[in-house]
């Protein structure tokens, strides 16, 4: 139990960094590093393919496309102008008034009840894979689609322009 | 593996919530705090995250894996979201020499 709530302190200690460290790359191995805990909040619940997915695709896609887009960019670190200081507190009592309406709407619950695994084989990929192509056989295909035309489209915008070039 | 499920027992659904609650209100201060487009994007990733853990803590304490299957499609969809949305930072990049969104003012009037 006290497992949770180290890894949740090291998970929002992280994200607390990622929004405040000047250089991008800081900021990106913190979100890398704020991905590793949610992988290990899903091996604590047992959910084992997406704490394998989490891994591979988030740590290990996603976050290398933001590194190589960051190092074609090659920003450096003055090229960031700072918000003013308004416009941060601003930002900063926006996000806050949105927490506090979250924990607020939570407190009407009553006592919570703790989180549970009924079924220890829920998340594994065995049980998974049975609910993915037999109920969600239609939304899997399109999710195909919608990855296909996503590369495509991404090609297209990236790529320079011939007749500008 | 048994015994790492062992120690999650007795953890309240509130505190998942509220985990997840704090997260993505970090990411929604990063959005508007931020003037870098690639930070801002790296804030909409930990939003999404929060949400895909929210679902799994449900799905675990309904005892229901349709939430862990959402989860999967959310993951595909933040992929191809993340390439399409790079591809056009990096073409904003070559017009305007900059990532800074404050440049990119002229659908304002």
């Amino acid at each position: 139990m006290s497992t949770f709530y180290f890894i949740a302190f090291l998970s929002i200690f992280f994200s607390i960094l990622v929004i405040t460290a000047k250089n991008p790359v800081h900021s990106i191995l913190y979100l890398i590093l704020t991905f590793f805990t949610f992988t290990i909040h899903y091996i604590l619940m047992n959910a084992q393919f997406l704490a394998v997915v989490n891994f591979i695709v988030y740590m290990g896609a996603i976050l290398v496309l933001f590194l190589y887009t960051l190092m074609l960019i090659n920003l450096n670190k003055e090229s960031e102008p700072r918000k003013s200081n308004l416009v941060k507190i601003a930002g900063f009592i926006g996000g806050a008034c949105f927490l506090i309406t979250i924990v607020a709407a939570l407190k009407a619950f009553t006592v919570s009840q703790p989180v549970l695994l009924s079924n220890p084989n829920l998340g594994l990929v065995k049980n998974l894979g049975k609910i993915l192509f037999n109920e969600f056989l239609l939304p899997f295909e399109v999710s195909s689609v919608l990855l296909l035309s996503a590369m495509v489209g991404a090609v297209l915008l990236a790529t320079k322009d011939p007749k500008t070039a | 593996m048994e015994t790492l499920t062992k120690t999650m027992q007795g953890v309240p659904l509130n505190h998942y919530t509220l985990l997840c609650a704090i997260i993505f209100s970090i990411g929604v201060i990063g959005v508007l705090i931020r003037r870098n487009a690639i930070v801002i994007f790296m804030s909409v990733e930990l939003m999404l995250n929060s949400v895909n853990l929210l679902l799994t803590a449900f799905s675990v304490y309904r005892g229901d894996a349709t939430g862990q299957v959402f989860v999967f499609f959310v993951m595909a969809l933040a992929a191809a979201e993340v390439a399409v949305g790079l591809a056009i930072i990096v073409m904003i990049y070559r017009n305007t020499n900059s990532v800074d969104i404050n440049v990119l003012n002229r659908l304002k009037w």
